[in-house]
């Protein structure tokens, strides 16, 4: 791949074609783990992890089982149950092997293993039809875009605390008009084209 | 074709739950089967009042011998006996305490100037020590209401009121108080003076059409010797109070709060 290649890959998976904001897959984390910065950041890195390490797995069982028996159809169900199963095993793993970074994952593992963006990423990889090391690149970068919009989002309603807003709007009302102005904005950067 | 998915599925299926089972046989971690059962008696409300990070992190602490069984101030007795239990521990009585806001003014209290700031104590704080006339009575604004687990305070009339049934006695909102108008109490005890102010009564007077004057008619009315005028406010020895409210009546400021009368006396727990 070369490296306008990587560049535009980026581009698309970060901003103009971001999980959250623009494809919409992963609402409930970024509502749910969104209000401090650093439950956030824990949230964003599980989300890069989980997403590289499944897409990796998906790739090889969409490869090696689904494609060669034609049984794409089943594509859903199985590549959950290859995340979920793969989830547990790295939640195993680390927690006897580095029980450091199971510790910083902490909750936020287990709770992404059947998250909608996970399985979005291997779907839109089995779509495209994109190679092994082009879907885990871009799997990572979707990662990336996520933890992003999920820090944005964190940050702005980190300030809402002190805002004056009414009564009527405390909590998740505010956080879904922020995050529709949010997803506003990241309309904006749809078309953009750097390497024409 | 369907042959193909249900083999392929069916497969995928036994191979990863052999692949599982195996796994939790080869990264098998030890750990203490007690803190789990600890945890599930907590009541999960991650307030902070026992001092740890969460309930999670004080129920290790407890399994690992750190901790004090009646740290949970949040659960009370019924928690502790719990803990107790699984811990295989002798229970040491527990005294319930509740949060109470010393302070009655709220819109009988002057401001001193018409604060349109940031709708937060600390913030108000920051403008000339908040915007009441009073220099310790409850600004009013709420902080401790938001920053309340169990949401036991409410503001009424400008000023902050705890739901004594509702409040745990957990303490969060006496830290985040910037007038340090909150202060713990005992569940058991009656008859509360709401008021903080140490002004002299005839300065008070015209800040304030509630706060203790230091009259010294609590102090004679009390048979019990239980309440005094310290540094111009009454004070309650919670020790020699029997609740008898004697002195919640006689008070000419009606701010000596006498929860019996909307409540019945509270029964002391085993």
């Amino acid at each position: 791949m070369t490296w306008q290649g990587l560049i535009t890959m980026s581009l698309g998976a970060i901003l103009i074609e971001n999980f959250v904001l623009v494809r919409f897959l992963g609402i409930c984390p970024f509502l749910g783990v969104s209000k401090k910065m650093d439950t956030a950041m824990g949230m964003g890195m599980a989300v890069i992890f989980v997403m590289t390490a499944a897409s990796a797995a998906t790739w090889a069982v969409d490869a090696y089982l689904l494609k060669p028996f034609g049984i794409e159809y089943m594509e859903t169900v199985a590549f959950i149950l290859v995340i979920a199963a793969l989830v547990q095993i790295v939640e195993m793993f680390l927690q006897k092997a580095v029980p450091a970074l199971y510790k910083a994952l902490g909750i936020y593992l287990p709770l992404i293993t059947t998250n909608c963006a996970v399985l979005g990423v291997a779907i839109i990889n089995s779509d495209l039809g994109s190679g092994f090391l082009e879907s885990v690149l871009f799997s990572f970068l979707s990662g990336v875009g996520f933890t992003f919009a999920l820090l944005l989002f964190a940050a702005i309603r980190q300030r809402l605390e002190f805002a004056e807003y009414p009564d009527a709007f405390e909590g998740f009302p505010i956080a879904l008009v922020t995050a529709g102005l949010l997803a506003m904005c990241f309309m904006g950067f749809s078309g953009l084209e750097i390497f024409p | 074709m369907v042959h193909y998915a249900v083999l392929a599925l069916g497969g995928m299926g036994l191979v990863l739950g052999f692949l599982l089972s195996a796994a939790a046989k080869v990264f098998f971690v030890e750990t203490d089967h007690r803190v789990e059962e600890l945890e599930k008696a907590l009541p999960g409300a991650n307030c902070g009042g026992c001092g740890y990070a969460g309930c999670g992190s004080f129920a290790e602490a407890l399994a690992a011998g750190t901790a004090d069984a009646g740290g949970c101030t949040a659960g009370g007795s019924a928690v502790t006996e719990q803990l107790c239990a699984i811990l295989g521990i002798e229970l040491v009585k527990n005294t319930r305490l509740t949060a109470l806001v010393r302070c009655s003014g709220g819109a009988r209290a002057r401001n001193k100037f018409a604060y349109q700031g940031i709708e937060d104590c600390h913030a108000a704080m920051r403008i000339a020590g908040g915007y009441k006339e009073c220099p310790y009575g409850c600004i009013g604004l709420g902080t401790c209401m938001k920053s309340c687990p169990f949401s036991a305070i409410s503001l009424v009339d400008g000023v902050a009121v705890v739901d004594h049934e509702r409040c745990t006695g957990c303490q969060t909102c006496i830290a985040s108080c910037p007038k340090n108008v909150i202060i713990p109490v005992p569940y058991y005890a009656d008859v509360n003076v709401a008021c903080s102010s140490r002004d002299r009564g005839g300065s008070l007077r015209r800040i304030c059409d509630i706060g203790c004057l230091g009259c010294r008619i609590c102090e004679k009315t009390c048979i019990h010797d239980a309440i005094h005028i310290v540094d111009n406010l009454a004070a309650i020895d919670f020790e020699k109070c029997t609740g008898c409210g004697d002195c919640a009546e006689k008070c000419p400021r009606k701010l000596i709060v006498d929860a019996k009368l909307d409540r019945g006396p509270r029964l002391m727990e085993g």
